[in-house]
């Protein structure tokens, strides 16, 4: 299909779209209106439960199922992810790409503040986290903050610090076990107080997504750095061992 | 639950002269205002072609909508939009661009340019 | 002001479906689709949007009716968890973009002809 004539099916299913959804948006209720069943009911219940957050409430307590199935498809999502790029690393290791992961030279500053940066933001993440039911914050969120923590030592510049402190197959079991956990909590949450539920769940959900985010973003690195190394870079060893494929 | 009952105490504390900060006309005109930037933010990210730049604007359209969220009263979703908008997503998109800038040889000059750089930095 | 913020969102999403049509990278194509998810979030959070209410948190102060309004909590939990779910999807369609540039040496939407490799 020629580009023109994408646009131009895309301008009148656009326009079409447009309208059906001026005039749904028309029929809903106004923007900031006081009708709000759902929420009074959902709001009614998180009090009654305990839980001062409402929404960690609905999150892994009124509507924990719906939370589980969001969970597996993060991990099924971050699985097939890394092993899409394992694939590919395997392939390139075979083609001879030398992998180098020496200090970069950052500035000072730069490596100053991704140090004193580092211990912070993980107490925030563990923070936010474990006090997930009582104020905005819980395992989402906390989770992704833990996950992108640690690649700070990668702005400090240190590579092979941030290698070491992120051990691939202890956050491969780590993410297993905490989605398996988070599973039977949900099953087995039946008979159990609210109270102490949704910390529990809070818990296993952050761990599943600060491991999953490790590993996604172990795995892109992974892919960039290799890249780097056997690119046309200023060192003759791999000028020597050059991709044809190269760009100027 | 203690914690609820006990905050009912200082209950008359939050009167209407804290609600009036939250409705009339100053927090409309705030929520267009960020209704506007958001929708502009979003525009802007599609019709940056150049990859590199989108991924940069991309974290800007992240933190815009953090701050929409923030202002319809939702911390828990602007926290974890501003989490994901700003670092995770751009970071993601430059590295897979990163991965992948050998097989980009027709037009993007700025991805180009900017392995170059990153190459002559390090 | 009454539609404007569903308007918003659905400019948001047609916006992000326009730059998926005209793309003429992968990498680009699955930033927009990334932009018209976040239009899903947007009209989720402006459904739940109550004027004068506060966020739906109680650790500070009782709940309604002795609190004053809250914002709708069920949207914001459903908004919340897509998030990060959604910033995993779009990883895996990096990751894929990543493996069609590895075997096609492309990433052209309109040069890859077929899907045989």
């Amino acid at each position: 299909m020629k580009a023109r004539t994408r646009v131009t099916l895309f301008g009148s299913g656009a326009a079409g779209t447009a309208a059906l959804f001026t005039a749904g948006a028309l029929g809903l209720p106004a923007f900031g209106g006081a009708l709000h069943p759902y929420a009074d009911r959902a709001v009614r219940q998180a009090a009654a439960q305990g839980t001062p957050n409402a929404v960690a409430s609905v999150t892994f307590d009124q509507r924990a199922f719906d939370t589980l199935g969001e969970e597996l498809i993060l991990l099924s999502a971050a699985v097939a992810a890394v092993v899409l790029l394992r694939a590919v690393r395997q392939e390139e290791q075979d083609a001879g790409g030398s992998h180098r992961h020496g200090p970069a030279e950052v500035p000072d500053a730069l490596r100053t503040i991704g140090y004193l940066l580092l211990p912070v933001t993980l107490a925030a993440g563990v923070y936010i986290v474990a006090h997930g039911h009582q104020s905005p914050g819980g395992g989402f969120q906390g989770g992704v903050v833990l996950g992108t923590a640690i690649h700070l030592l990668y702005l400090a510049g240190d590579y092979p610090a941030l290698r070491r402190l992120r051990p691939i197959p202890l956050f491969e079991t780590a993410e297993a076990v905490a989605a398996a956990a988070f599973v039977v909590l949900a099953l087995a949450a039946a008979g159990w107080a609210a109270t102490g539920r949704v910390p529990a769940l809070n818990g296993a959900v952050g761990t599943e997504v600060g491991c999953a985010l490790v590993l996604l973003l172990g795995k892109f690195f992974e892919q960039a750095l290799l890249v780097r190394e056997t690119g046309p870079a200023a060192r003759p060893g791999a000028r020597a061992a050059g991709d044809p494929r190269e760009p100027p | 639950m203690t914690t609820l009952t006990a905050v009912t105490s200082y209950a008359p504390a939050l009167d209407g002269r804290a609600m009036d900060a939250l409705s009339g006309p100053l927090a409309d005109a705030l929520i267009c205002l960020a209704l506007a930037l958001a929708a502009l933010m979003a525009t802007a990210v599609v019709l940056t072609r150049g990859t590199v730049r989108q991924a940069i604007v991309l974290s800007g359209y992240g933190l815009v909508l953090g701050l929409l969220f923030l202002i319809l009263q939702a911390p828990d979703v602007a926290m974890s939009q501003i989490g994901v908008g700003t670092v995770l997503l751009p970071l993601i998109v430059v590295l897979a661009l990163h991965a992948t800038r050998r097989h980009r040889d027709t037009g993007h000059r700025d991805t180009g340019h900017r392995g170059a750089e990153k190459e002559t930095r390090r | 002001m009454s539609v404007l913020p569903y308007l918003t969102a659905g400019w948001i999403m047609l916006v992000g479906v326009y730059g998926i049509v005209t793309s003429r990278d992968l990498i680009h194509a699955v930033v927009c689709l990334s932009v018209t998810q976040s239009g899903t979030y947007v009209l989720l959070l402006a459904i739940g949007y109550r004027s004068g209410a506060t966020a739906p948190v109680f650790s500070d102060r009782p709940p309604p009716p002795a609190g004053g309004p809250v914002t709708d909590p069920v949207v914001q939990a459903m908004a919340l968890t897509d998030i990060v779910v959604g910033a995993t999807v779009t990883a895996l369609l990096l990751a894929l973009a990543v493996q069609v540039a590895r075997r096609r040496g492309t990433l052209d939407p309109g040069a890859l002809r077929s899907l045989e490799s």
